[in-house]
């Protein structure tokens, strides 16, 4: 079937701010997808609220708009824009219901535009718990026995009647939100509260529980005449029971016969045809480990962070394909990009083994529980490739960056027998971990199966890694010993360890005997046709295939790893625009990067993607083979820069500023010295090693001051102290994380906070806009409000900063980008931190000033001058519209997380607000990040001594817009000192009906509680806050950030917003 | 970080261990150390270098390479492959064991060639490791080895002959000359049935003549309840005509099919009758044959179950299970005597026919799966319903 030429302008809906269990997957989706549609000379606008993304930007989409996400919106957006269709399966969960939610209000009929790429019916047959029963009852497909229950009481009924323990699933969530399994009844209730508040339509599922049994998944493409197939399946290393998004997963299937794989593989099509799905889908299957029983757990009628993790596995572009259905084209007739000879209505055949691991945030909320259940906790993942097991999980394990890279990276021997066998029988990230300790003490297979349920086939090759350990360990290095650790890869520097040696030995050992890497390549044929799409991974003990390419210059281009806290889709945002940069200036291009999420390792970004782990080992092997012209680290987030000196001792030049000059400004004391030499003040402080000398200089500069380690992202183990007691509790805690580096202790400013991104060519800078926080300093910038333009420093301060700025890119050397950020207080300006390379704010400054920066960093790099680029140096004129960039966070999904903001970065995600007044900017941003308000108008506050006048003042106008005021003794007495009513109530720890019964009753839009600053913040508000969080209550910890929400709530209409294409900026 | 100290107190524990891994008994392997050393030596006087599974004999084969992922033991117990050594292009083979799941009685390849053979087979129905079943069958194999490398360079020169050999003194001088005159000799007598026999079954009679056939295809009748009286190869079209069955079933089977000179004779008699016929693969191409059509090598065959064929009836695609090294020329078919039904949509070739003015339709692919999808299961209803009098 031809394509359908009554399409001609489509709407594509993203997948909004990255939160857990919704993250770069959707931009890589909606970018591909896009691609797809122009070149089918489609006229796309594209909404989506999250600037840092690819998708939005003008060369994606013809009209592109970085507005909220609801339904207001798009209803608004489509009658300004008038598309005849709206494309909702490639923005995840997000898109899909508002996609239903237009579809049931009867908006998309009346307005004559078409849902493509599927139908209200089929997601709602996919996605309704009880209509999805019903279809595979249908078809003869089994489901675990479960209910769809819509009152507490009727899931207790339920679950008592087919026994405990049980699974609970809300309806309409993203990532599993609020579902989990409950073995009792109390834990019953307490789950299925709180999943029946989450779920969009008030709906959960309690299901047999089928925890232990094998999970797999299937994905599968279908087009409008009834073709099927499937790209790939996976198998989930940790059996049913944890998220498939917190497993480890292995493609395809490990332990499946034909005939299991074959079952499920034609139950995928049956369910796919009988949804009438068009486009992709994920199937979801429980298969008892014993028998041929399986179950089908779930269906995801859209593309899924698993479908990009097949699409990266196997080279199947499953997004790109969606898109060219959902346009009316059969699967015969859309030809396979990579083979070029082949079509997309083929299965793709690996000759290789994929596993992922999923990177979870437990570095950034130490308190946070580690268990991995049925709600997901992981903030991003890597993906490796090897044409062995051993070998894919070795790389997947250094890929993670959390200084592990071989099985012995947590030590777990201090544990007696039954503590370790106990400590497995809980899912946790280290789990793998325990496993190998556990082989290394001679536990059975079978009991560590009996103990796991994790199939012995794996046990076994986690076996074969902790056998090798030992041999490297007890034998003689011979060159076969020496091959067989590498073919498992091995890193030279754990090879080193074990037997004694240097990772330079190992290393010239190996290139004595010959072995060093080969790259293969990922075909989607295993072989059977000549590929053309160079997408390497590499083995070792095999014939390379990577041909080095000669004529062009090249460049290495290092992307940055895992999504993780501090380090988002921002940086590949950046690594994809530096690298289209270099191509256009006539570079060939070469990635390297593991994260199988993003836009960078798709396979036609580059001119060569090496899918591989970012240590200098693997890098130095692409570089051998490749023997690139320089290297660019400043685009790639701490993961690229920390290569930077291993690249220079391979003698790779580093395009860009200096190594030496990034170290300059992370070294203290050279960068004090420069600082002096530029005349630019900074908060006094000093550089210390142990808690006596942070002492001393604390005491000296007067509490309160930040103390942090240096050479760490995202403000990793950064606080503020104001006692000696704080002092001798983070050093502790930084000398747990970051042993190596000094410690910082800095007086504490509390003043406006001010962020600026420069490009600078050597001797000229831009400044695209100065960027200020809405919250004071001391809360992480990247989980500060930061607003564009500067609104309440004087013209003569922004001067100062591009003054300031000048000078520093200037003895910085700084060719490319530089991120500064200040602290103002009144006319002083303070420097607190300069990183010469790319930063957080680089995608949203570019978009909201329509200054391409990273595209001149680029251009300066390769030695053009600003001036002969167009652009007039200094800082750029202001525009006259407001942008606001609003953190996300995802503290819902992490139990036992602190939710209070401070020095250390804790947002996942951002979204934009961006408007012609400063107050529907911020109300767009508010709305973007989901505080979606009025709704019941009651609202808490609950804030420490020296906010209480200000509270005053903004509960005075929260009342005034019909807010009624609860408050703690404190807080309500001062409100009603300054005339606001108030009614008072208990705090927790005091008799019902308190605090908690108050939250705890979903009357509440709103609590401001603003934490203590110093250790004593742990204790104090930290129930509160963690309950609201879990029970869906918006909680600020700001006062600024509250100030900002009434400012924009008595100035909006949710009905008549402004819309902005930004392609027209 | 790693403790190096209390590593060590570990040693002694693992030695414990690994005696504990011995009791794994036979499905355990002893480590790389025990193998054998083993060569594949191809025509053109490539040479890879591995370590022996199976038999340690020396045997020359036609090297094929099958893309499946799953399905190794169905693969190696598939008659089609008698003549051939096949290099399964999926690194880790053996991942669980020896099932049920056999094709036939024994396993046909003269070789067996993978990258990693696995040594710790796990699947509920697990009955042995592959390694053993690949002794046991006394068929030599070799493990270890560049499997991608191998299938590229038969994709870029085409299927070759080539030896598997445990002798490191290897003489090239000596073995390529014989590589290169290999054929596959008369495989289908080889791997046909003795002797009728039949499969019990209260519906429709079906006649299946074994060239080699995969016991699915009688399992995919029968299950349709049909009974299915299996006839050995070279009996005669009369026979099989004078059992008056409701349908005629012609099997999948192994080497070139123009040297079944008589078999083609045979059905060609079949042909003029006015029984429903259903042909698979070697069946397929035999109708053909008889028919006027004819065949030809494919440069390196198509082995998988990733193979889209387009029913040309609907224009509908469908995910087949393939295993062969000739096609049919569907130019060379008069098209009054067998329209084309099915094509391949990766390279075109033909993938069946359906037979003018007679209840005759053949497919190049394997319906009966096993392994692969089972998506065409379907043309087994088709035949049926044939039978019982539709189209």
């Amino acid at each position: 079937m031809p394509r359908n030429h009554a399409i001609k302008k489509v709407l594509v809906i993203g997948s909004g701010p990255i939160v857990i269990g919704q993250a770069a997957e959707f931009d890589y989706a909606g970018t591909q997808a896009c691609r797809s549609l122009k070149e089918e000379g489609i006229e796309v606008v594209l909404l989506n609220s999250n600037p840092a993304t690819i998708m939005t930007d003008k060369d994606i989409a013809d009209h592109v708009y970085i507005e909220p996400l609801t339904a207001e919106v798009v209803e608004q957006l489509i009658i300004k824009e008038r598309p005849d269709s709206v494309l909702p399966t490639l923005g995840g969960q997000a898109a899909l219901n508002l996609a239903m939610e237009l579809e049931e209000n009867g908006f998309l009929r009346e307005h004559q535009v078409s849902l493509i790429g599927t139908t209200s019916e089929t997601i709602r047959k996919a996605e309704d718990r009880l209509e999805f029963k019903k279809t595979m009852e249908k078809i003869n497909e089994p489901c675990a026995a479960s209910l769809v229950v819509e009152t507490v009481e009727d899931g207790v009924r339920f679950a008592e009647e087919i026994g405990y323990p049980v699974v609970l699933r809300p309806a309409y969530t993203l990532g599993g939100s609020g579902g989990g399994i409950a073995d009792n009844r109390a834990k019953l209730m307490e789950i299925l509260e709180n999943g029946l508040r989450l779920s969009r339509v008030g709906q959960v599922l309690v299901e047999r529980c089928i925890a232990g049994w094998k999970e797999i998944e299937y994905e599968v493409m279908r087009d409008d005449r009834g073709n099927c197939i499937t790209v790939c399946n996976m198998e989930n290393i940790d059996p049913v029971g944890v998220h498939t998004g917190d497993s480890i997963v292995v493609a395809p299937s490990q332990t499946l016969g034909d005939k299991e794989y074959q079952m499920l593989r034609t139950s995928a099509l049956n369910i796919i045809s009988e949804l009438n799905i068009t486009g992709g889908c994920n199937v979801q299957y429980a298969l008892h480990p014993e028998t041929f029983e399986y179950c089908v757990i779930e269906v995801n009628p859209r593309v899924s962070r698993s479908s990009a993790l097949a699409s990266k596995a196997t080279g199947y572009p499953i997004a790109k394909v969606a898109a060219k259905i959902a346009l009316g084209y059969t699967l015969d007739e859309i030809r396979n990009a990579v083979t070029g000879k082949t079509y997309a209505s083929f299965e793709p055949m690996l000759d290789y083994c994929v596993v992922k691991i999923p990177r979870l945030p437990f570095d950034k909320f130490i308190s946070a529980k580690r268990t991995l259940t049925t709600q997901m906790k992981a903030t991003g993942e890597v993906m490796s490739i090897c044409d062995n097991f051993e070998g894919a999980l070795m790389k997947a394990i250094r890929s993670l960056e959390q200084h592990a890279d071989s099985l012995m990276s947590y030590d777990f021997s201090h544990l007696q027998r039954d503590e370790l066998l106990d400590e497995l029988a809980a899912v946790d990230d280290l789990r793998i971990f325990r496993i190998a300790e556990a082989l290394r003490r001679g536990i059975s297979y079978e009991e560590l199966h009996t103990v796991t349920k994790i199939d012995k086939w794996f046990i076994d090759k986690l076996a074969v890694l902790v056998e090798t350990e030992e041999k490297l360990r007890s034998c003689e290095l011979s060159e076969e010993l020496l091959r067989e650790a590498k073919r498992m890869e091995f890193p030279d520097k754990v090879i080193g360890e074990l037997t004694g040696k240097t990772e330079r030995q190992i290393h010239d050992l190996r290139h004595e005997y010959g072995i060093t890497a080969a790259y293969k390549m990922v075909d989607t044929c295993a072989a059977e046709f000549a590929a053309e799409t160079p997408y390497y991974y590499s083995v070792f003990g095999s014939e390379n295939e990577a041909v080095q390419s000669s004529g062009k210059k090249k460049v290495l281009v290092l992307g940055s790893g895992p999504i993780r806290i501090g380090q988002g889709i921002e940086f590949d945002f950046c690594s994809v625009h530096c690298t289209w940069a270099f191509a256009k200036e006539g570079y060939e291009t070469i990635i390297v990067n593991n994260n199988p999420e993003t836009v960078s390792t798709d396979f036609d970004i580059a001119d060569k993607l090496y899918f591989e782990p970012l240590t200098p080992e693997d890098v130095e092997s692409i570089v051998d083979l490749e023997k690139p012209d320089g290297a660019v680290v400043q685009f790639g987030g701490q993961t690229a820069i920390k290569l930077t000196e291993a690249l220079m001792q391979m003698g790779v030049p580093i395009l860009g500023t200096s190594a030496e000059d990034v170290d300059a400004a992370e070294d203290r004391e050279l960068f004090d010295k420069i600082l002096e030499e530029c005349g630019i003040p900074r908060p006094n402080g000093g550089t210390v090693y142990t808690a006596g000398e942070a002492k001393e200089v604390a005491s000296r500069l007067g509490y309160p001051v930040l103390v942090r380690p240096s050479y760490v992202l995202g403000g990793q183990g950064m606080q503020i102290a104001i006692n000696d007691h704080d002092i001798d509790e983070f050093i502790g805690i930084i000398n747990r994380i970051a042993q190596d580096h000094p410690i910082l202790v800095d007086k504490y400013l509390q003043g406006k906070e001010i962020e600026v991104d420069a490009v600078c060519d050597g001797d000229e800078i831009l400044i695209p806009g100065i960027m200020e926080h809405i919250e004071r300093a001391g809360i992480h910038s990247g989980d500060s409000i930061s607003v564009y333009p500067a609104q309440s420093i004087s013209e003569k301060t922004k001067r100062t900063i591009e003054e300031y700025t000048r000078r520093l890119a200037r003895s910085l050397h700084v060719i490319g980008l530089i991120n500064i950020q200040f602290i103002v207080c009144g006319e002083d300006v303070y420097v607190i931190e300069v990183n010469p390379r790319s930063s957080r704010t680089v995608p949203y400054i570019s978009k909201v000033t329509g200054i391409p920066i990273v595209l001149l960093a680029a251009k300066v790099i390769i030695g053009n001058k600003l001036k002969d680029l167009g652009y007039t140096p200094g800082l750029q004129a202001e525009a006259d519209y407001y942008a606001v960039k609003m953190p996300v966070f995802s503290f819902e999904k992490i139990r036992g997380a602190d939710i209070s903001l401070g020095p250390e970065m804790k947002s996942t995600g951002e979204c934009l607000g961006i408007a012609e007044t400063f107050d529907e900017a911020l109300y767009k941003a508010f709305l973007g990040a989901g505080i979606k308000l009025p709704r019941h108008k009651n609202m808490i506050i609950t804030v420490r001594g020296e906010d209480k006048e200000e509270a005053v003042e903004i509960g005075r106008r929260f009342q005034r817009i019909g807010y009624r005021i609860f408050a703690t003794e404190g807080t309500a007495e001062a409100l009603k000192a300054g005339g606001v009513k108030a009614n008072k109530v208990r705090k927790i720890e005091q008799e019902s009906p308190n605090l908690m019964d108050l939250i705890l009753g979903h009357k509440i839009d709103l609590v401001i509680d603003t934490p203590h600053q110093g250790a004593d913040r742990a204790r104090d508000g930290f129930v509160i806050r963690r309950n609201a969080i879990e029970t869906g209550v918006n909680v600020l910890t700001a006062i600024d950030t509250a100030r900002a929400l009434i400012t924009s709530l008595e100035n909006t209409d949710i009905r008549k917003l402004t819309l902005i294409d930004i392609a027209k900026i | 970080m790693y403790n190096r100290a209390v590593v060590h107190a570990h040693t002694a524990l693992f030695a414990e261990f690994q005696a504990d891994l011995q009791e794994f008994g036979a499905i355990f392997q002893k480590g790389t150390g025990e193998h054998m050393k083993a060569f594949l030596i191809l025509e053109d006087g490539t040479v890879f270098a591995g370590t022996s599974i199976g038999s340690a004999r020396d045997m020359i084969s036609e090297i094929v390479f099958n893309t499946s992922m799953t399905g190794y033991l169905e693969v190696l117990t598939d008659p089609s492959y008698a003549g051939q050594a096949v290099v399964m292009t999926y690194p880790l083979i053996g991942n669980y064991g020896v099932t049920p799941d056999m094709e036939s009685k024994k396993a046909w390849p003269d070789g067996y060639i993978v990258r990693e053979l696995s040594r710790m087979p796990s699947n509920f129905r697990c009955e042995g490791s592959l390694e053993d079943f690949l002794k046991e069958q006394d068929i030599p194999g070799i493990a270890g080895i560049d499997t991608r490398a191998l299938t590229k360079r038969l994709r870029e020169k085409g299927t070759m002959n080539g030896m598997i050999t445990t002798n490191e003194d290897y003489d090239l001088e000596e073995i390529l000359p014989r590589l290169k005159e290999y054929v596959i000799g008369d495989a289908v007598s080889e791997t046909t049935c003795r002797e009728r026999y039949v499969l019990e079954g209260s519906g429709l009679r079906v006649a299946l003549l074994d060239l080699g056939a995969k016991n699915n295809i009688a399992a995919s009748l029968n299950r349709r309840g049909c009974e299915v009286t299996v006839y050995p190869a070279d009996t005669s079209a009369d026979e099989i005509i004078r059992s008056k069955p409701d349908g005629i079933m012609l099997s999948n089977g192994p080497g070139d099919p123009e040297t079944n000179i008589s078999i083609i004779e045979e059905i060609g008699k079949l042909y003029q009758t006015d029984i429903p016929i259903f042909a698979i693969c070697l069946g397929h191409q035999l109708m053909a044959l008889a028919n006027g059509g004819k065949t030809y090598k494919l440069k390196y065959g198509h082995r998988g179950g990733n193979h889209p064929v387009k029913d040309l009836r609907d224009g509908r695609v469908y995910i087949s299970s393939q295993n062969h090294g000739y096609a049919v020329d569907a130019s060379s078919m008069d098209p009054a005597v067998a329209r084309e039904a099915f094509v391949n949509v990766n390279d075109g070739t033909n993938e069946g026919f359906e037979y003018a003015g007679k209840k005759i339709f053949t497919v190049q692919f394997h319906p009966e799966a096993c392994p692969g999808p089972q998506d065409s299961g379907y043309l087994f209803d088709r035949f049926v319903d044939m039978m019982k009098g539709g189209a």
